[in-house]
């Protein structure tokens, strides 16, 4: 196999509250051989919110980000479902919309950037588990993950709109996903099955409508420990800041005590890889995940 | 080139296979585990599972009525038009809203395997087996004014003109069938009854974009309100997913928020400044600055409910400041910002 190499869009929260996301998905990158560049000149995506107050703003900040990769001739890998969503709906929008493309070039052209279409978005799960392969992944597993049972949570960005996503997650369906499921067998684990999987945890209304947001992640929480999970995974630094930082809170709206380690995709497959406990950042655990790295 | 009658058939031959490359051949044996209940009678629903050989072409509302036909003739659910246009067939198959008489019940068993589960729509409003109460999704619905508001001259002299463009503004979202599968779908609904939820905001931005009606403003002040509008969806994509019509109810949701900015409408709340604090965040920075947006966006006096969590999160190592200094520049600069800032400036469509 060729060296792989990808153009990295870190998105925000790994360059801030999640640094255990960028610093493990490096370690996991390095394990296996894959070669990384960082898109430094990225921004914010608009995080499905930008696109409220201005959708044209929105689109005209991610064609710039992917012009970037464009420029490095890349694939653009991202390591958040939203960054994917984000990225991914104004390249449809503009792969399919050639007076948009027009409009939001006409703007890229005053900072003498050109969107052409030409770099694939994909997150990293999907490059892992398509690019990379499942088999190859096996073959660098170190430390077994055979004593954990692992509950999967796919993160509602990256699974759907499902027709959006078709050809970068190889047609996931959203209504039985099974990705995430089968990096966890790779990884020797025992996948979780929970019917909460790929629901929604409300991070995006965590503002406006806590109480919402709190009994979303709650029923997924406690619908993963009453199906015997000893942690939950999921690709999004999203639901993880959701359901990691706020389980003191959601246990009280939920009237059940709410614990349960929840670790980055990239996290579990650096513990299966034996990267080192610095690289896989569990210190920076609300929900004290330490205890999962045992070396 | 193609030249001989032979050759054409064989092409076609082989253009249906690829395109039904992953269809079984034969008939195949399926379980449905369907969800049986009469208010009047019973005290909880049940299961029942019925057995049948199902062929390629098969519905599932041929399925239902082989139920009834040939198992159990009490089993009840809605159908009328058979074709896609009533919606009174909507059901969920292993939680996947389907309208019956448009979903391939081989296409269900390749995503969930031999045993479908029959369910209604929501199992909280279930009258009998299928039936539901929909009285929560049609008086959403009629909340939003699900119509032309406008002084009709009764001896018009010329119709009413929409230009194509305008047309397209439209989005489909005339289209609409209120089947119900995305407002039963959505998971903020499931858990705030006040939410309006998908379809009647679709049905608010379809008659807030005619351009006849003169109730737009009345639609846009419903539908930005707290607790029950716009600011309630949870971005979930789920309506996306579910509406037979392939409408993308979100896309509407997206455009009613845009619109309460762009004829301000939009009061300034925690949503709204959450809204638009991300162009501030972004043009100072690149990045968000998740700290400031959540104190920009519920002020000073707001931050008492994150105290307990921004503690916790300080104590993991979550919050850091990038230049050394507490509260000074918690987010680390991206490169070429220049551009980003000058992007802001010259692309945004209405001011802050």
């Amino acid at each position: 196999m060729s060296q792989l190499h990808y153009a990295l869009f870190t998105g925000c929260t790994a360059k801030q509250s999640t640094p255990e996301l960028l610093s493990s998905t490096l370690a996991v990158a390095e394990k296996l051989g894959i070669k990384i560049t960082i898109l430094e000149e990225a921004s914010c995506c608009g995080a499905s919110h930008l696109q409220d107050f201005d959708e044209f703003l929105a689109h005209v900040l991610n064609a710039r980000n992917i012009c970037y990769a464009e420029k490095l001739g890349l694939t653009m890998i991202t390591i958040c479902n939203t960054c994917q969503l984000n990225s991914q709906m104004t390249k449809h929008a503009l792969d399919t919309n050639p007076e948009l493309k027009a409009r939001v070039n006409e703007k890229l052209a005053e900072v003498g950037l050109e969107y052409k279409g030409t770099s694939q978005i994909k997150h990293f799960l999907y490059t892992l588990i398509d690019e990379y392969g499942l088999e190859n992944i096996k073959e660098k597993v170190t430390v077994p993950l055979s004593h954990l049972n692992i509950a999967p949570f796919y993160g509602c960005h990256n699974i759907r709109p499902s027709e959006l996503h078709a050809a970068s997650n190889n047609h996931e369906n959203p209504y039985n996903p099974t990705s995430l499921d089968s990096l966890i067998d790779a990884l020797e684990g025992k996948p979780v099955n929970y019917e909460s999987k790929n629901k929604c945890c409300g991070f995006h209304v965590e503002l406006q409508a806590n109480h919402a947001s709190e009994v979303l992640s709650g029923n997924a929480l406690l619908d993963a420990m009453d199906n015997n999970a000893d942690l939950m995974v999921t690709p999004c630094p999203l639901c993880h800041l959701k359901m990691d930082t706020y389980q003191p809170s959601i246990s009280k709206v939920m009237g059940r005590d709410v614990k349960l380690p929840v670790l980055h995709m990239p996290q579990m497959v650096a513990l299966a890889l034996g990267c080192t406990e610095k690289e896989i950042g569990l210190d920076f655990h609300v929900q004290k995940a330490k205890h999962l790295y045992s070396a | 080139m193609i030249h001989t009658e032979e050759e054409v058939i064989q092409e076609a031959k082989r253009l249906d296979k690829e395109e039904h490359a992953t269809d079984f051949d034969h008939p195949v044996k399926v379980a449905l585990k369907t969800f049986r209940f009469n208010a009047e009678t019973d005290y909880l629903p049940y299961y029942k599972t019925y057995e049948m050989e199902v062929t390629k072409d098969e519905l599932v509302l041929d399925l239902l009525n082989r139920i009834k036909w040939e198992h159990d003739g009490s089993f009840s659910y809605r159908r009328s038009c058979r074709h896609g246009i009533c919606g009174a067939c909507a059901i969920k198959v292993n939680g996947k809203a389907v309208l019956a008489c448009k979903e391939n019940a081989q296409g269900l068993v390749k995503i969930f395997g031999n045993e479908l589960v029959i369910e209604p729509q929501s199992q909280k409003r279930a009258i009998k087996d299928m039936i539901i109460d929909k009285g929560d999704f049609w008086q959403k619905h009629a909340d939003v004014k699900p119509f032309v508001v406008a002084d009709v001259d009764p001896h018009p002299t010329e119709e009413t003109r929409i230009s194509p463009e305008r047309n397209e503004q439209f989005l489909e979202s005339d289209y609409c069938i209120q089947c119900g599968a995305c407002h039963y779908s959505c998971p903020a609904l499931e858990v705030n009854e006040d939410y309006l939820g998908p379809a009647a905001l679709v049905a608010a931005y379809r008659f807030s974009i005619d351009p006849r009606d003169s109730a737009t403003e009345d639609r846009l002040e419903l539908t930005s309100q707290l607790g029950i509008g716009v600011w309630d969806c949870v971005k979930c994509n789920e309506c996306v997913e579910a509406c037979p019509k392939e409408l993308n109810p979100l896309e509407k949701i997206t455009k009613l928020h845009n619109m309460q900015f762009e004829q301000g409408i939009a009061k300034r709340n925690v949503a709204t400044k959450h809204a638009e604090g991300f162009v501030r965040s972004i043009k100072k920075y690149g990045y968000l600055d998740e700290a400031d947006i959540v104190v920009y966006s519920e002020g000073y006096l707001g931050m008492h409910k994150h105290v307990s969590t921004a503690v916790k999160m300080m104590k993991a190592g979550k919050i850091h400041w990038h230049s050394g200094i507490p509260f000074i520049d918690s987010v680390p600069k991206i490169k070429n910002l220049d551009e980003v800032q000058k992007l802001i400036e010259i692309s945004m469509t209405h001011k802050l």
